[in-house]
């Protein structure tokens, strides 16, 4: 099977955020950057256990300039076959998901993976706008995947149960939390990935129609208020005014 | 081995929140393999390692499941050559990879150490091909246990005064004497040991779990390295096959060239075992509220805390240095010496203003510093004392021999 995985760098979460460019750039001087773990942990791990069960093999592709390079190596650790870079910062997921597009268009990949969402932005958008551009069939935040028939059958966890879609490839599947348990690249992995191609291609022109006005820390949390347990219409007082949960 | 019965604990609720310090940058002087080989060692710790280890090193035993994960990780042996079962990465992997397993455990270092480098490395470089090919698969993948006898109950600091011999007897060299302080011997299938031969001169000799006459009893009662195991190698005439012998050295040099290697990590280590106290304390000193303010707000936190980073981050451009000397062959053993002593004793004493940064809190096993504290004292003195070192770096400087 031929297989795509779409990788994003993140920052840490223990990064501390700030903006700049008048608070519509994330500011991301002597912030440590990881490979999004959705795309690591759940995405890439099931896509290599696919490789491992039918045979094929595992590209991944990243849009972003060489900076990513490190991460792009700690999927080829892990034990992708091949990387794509698009030689391009990331703009926007709709850009995003068009230079994955352009790419993956004369490839003919059986199945795309990407984390049901990267941990900075939390947009969930690339996966089906990549479908859409593609006309492909999309699953978003897969939790399970049963490859064990000729046609997959992917579980998502919904409201109060879970749904079961069966489909057959190509298809573009986001993946959630269950998809997969995280793989460590060891001191092997990490050697053998020198060795692995990574091509760099050049982006296409694309425009948005969105933009970003501003971002805003959330207010800091306030500490803890003690009441006295006696005082009960304090307590519902609270709830309803300042917590507004009442 | 009683451990190999042991019910084995994988999980707690213990959260590992250790988070990286680098004031100076360091990490933009290392390259993409050992950030990646760092970061996955960390990775591997807090997930297998962090949790549990309290618990082992209270129980005094040794996690022995661990061999597995420390070989499946790929920290034994990581700058030998893939085919030999190693890593094939440089030195300053070697070296980070050491100072992530050190910030969790020096026990845990001292387990991957003496398989890599005080076992693997003489049997690489002084061994036959076909010891190297007979063991070092076995060993990098953790199926086998190694250990190392150089020090003798009655020679430490002088080596060279070894009692343990060797007598020839044909195709076999007869093996008499004792070794003590050997870190996994009594869990080990294979040691490497240094004796004499009858003509004075010290030789190396592979001796295998089983041979007549070789036992390896653990000994009890440390109040630290208590999660890695300790024990003695007795040899009363085992029968050693001359194929066993380390054909390619001859002399003092040949364990002294190993502890060269061990040393070397032992000064990486050591950064993450400071690293770890200095973390836990500089969080610590923000959460603890005292006279109504957090205590890093008051000067004398601060002055203890500011005297770590700095001596942190000259520990890190010292190893990082002779990381790129030893990338080139060119690091001396006198410059080991200066870093593993240096670093050790720099470990030490920030473990010591950790815990009372830590207060009371600081000798319980919520945090990890007692143990930390515990362990270098054993650090400061294996692998050359913190004397000794001094008065090696005193004879590179002067030409003048203090030891005797």
């Amino acid at each position: 099977m031929k297989l795509l995985v779409c990788i994003s760098k993140t920052p840490d979460t223990t990064a501390k955020i700030s903006f700049k460019d008048d608070n519509t750039q994330f500011n991301g001087d002597g912030v440590n950057f990881i490979l999004n773990p959705y795309d690591e942990w759940y995405a890439l791990v099931r896509a290599i256990e696919l490789k491992e069960q039918k045979g094929g093999t595992v590209t991944v592709i990243n849009v972003g300039d060489s900076s990513n390079d490190i991460i792009i190596r700690k999927a080829l650790a892990i034990g992708a076959d091949e990387a794509v870079r698009v030689d391009q910062p990331a703009k926007s997921s709709i850009d995003t998901a068009k230079q994955i597009a352009e790419y993956a268009k004369s490839q003919s990949f059986d199945v795309i993976f990407l984390g049901k969402e990267t941990i900075d932005y939390n947009g969930a958008e690339v996966g089906a706008m990549v479908a859409e551009l593609l006309e492909l069939p999309y699953v978003s935040f897969a939790s399970n995947m049963d490859s064990s028939a000729e046609h997959f059958v992917l579980t998502r966890d919904i409201e109060g149960g879970v749904e079961e879609i069966k489909l057959n490839a190509p298809f573009v599947v986001s993946a959630a939390k269950g998809m997969a348990e995280q793989r460590i690249p060891n001191m092997r992995g990490i050697m053998m990935a020198k060795r692995k191609p990574l091509n760099v291609i050049p982006g296409i022109e694309t425009s948005s129609h969105t933009g970003v006005k501003s971002f805003t820390l959330p207010a800091e949390k306030d500490g803890v208020k003690m009441i006295d347990p006696d005082n009960m219409d304090e307590l519902v007082r609270l709830l309803k005014e300042e917590a507004k949960v009442l | 081995m009683s451990h190999a019965n042991d019910t084995v604990i994988t999980k707690s609720d213990k959260t590992d929140r250790y988070q990286h310090h680098d004031y100076y940058g360091v990490d933009q002087l290392l390259s993409e393999d050992h950030l990646l080989a760092r970061d996955a060692v960390r990775d591997w710790v807090k997930q297998e390692v962090s949790p549990i280890i309290e618990e082992y090193a209270e129980q005094a035993k040794c996690p022995v499941h661990l061999f597995k994960g420390l070989a499946d990780i790929g920290a034994f042996g990581p700058s030998l050559p893939l085919k030999y079962g190693g890593g094939g990465m440089d030195e300053i992997a070697y070296g980070v990879i050491m100072q992530e397993l050190e910030r969790c455990d020096s026990g845990l270092r001292s387990m991957a150490s003496v398989q890599g480098s005080l076992v693997m490395y003489p049997i690489y470089k002084y061994g036959s091909e076909e010891q190297r090919m007979k063991y070092l698969p076995k060993l990098g993948s953790g199926e086998f246990i190694g250990c190392f006898g150089l020090t003798e109950p009655d020679h430490g600091s002088n080596p060279s005064g070894m009692l343990t011999n060797v007598v020839d007897d044909g195709d076999a060299y007869i093996l008499n004497g004792s070794k003590m302080w050997i870190t996994n011997s009594p869990i080990a299938d294979i040691a490497v040991v240094w004796a004499k031969r009858e003509d004075g001169r010290i030789i190396g000799l592979i001796v295998e779990k089983g041979m007549k006459g070789f036992s390896a009893p653990e000994i009890h009662g440390k109040w630290s390295l208590r999660a890695s195991i300790t024990g003695e190698l007795v040899f009363e005439d085992v029968r050693v096959p001359k194929a066993n012998v380390l054909p390619n050295v001859e002399g003092l040099k040949g364990p002294l060239g190993c502890l060269s290697k061990a040393r070397y990590g032992i000064a990486w280590g050591a950064i993450g075992a400071a690293l770890d106290c200095y973390d836990s304390a500089l969080r610590y000193s923000q959460e603890r509220i005292q006279f109504g303010k957090p205590i890093a707000q008051f000067q004398l936190t601060q002055k203890k805390l500011a005297e770590m980073i700095t001596e942190i981050t000259k520990a890190q451009l010292l190893a990082w240095r002779l990381g790129s000397l030893a990338n080139d062959g060119k690091a001396s053993p006198a410059q080991i010496s200066m870093a593993k002593r240096n670093n050790v004793h720099m470990a030490l004493e920030i473990a010591r203003e950790a815990r009372q940064i830590h207060g009371g809190m600081g000798i319980t096993n919520e945090y990890p510093i007692m143990r930390h504290m515990m362990n270098l004292e054993t650090v400061l003195t294996y692998e050359g004392t913190h004397d000794i070192h001094l008065l090696i770096t005193g004879m590179d400087v002067t030409g003048l021999n203090a030891f005797k």
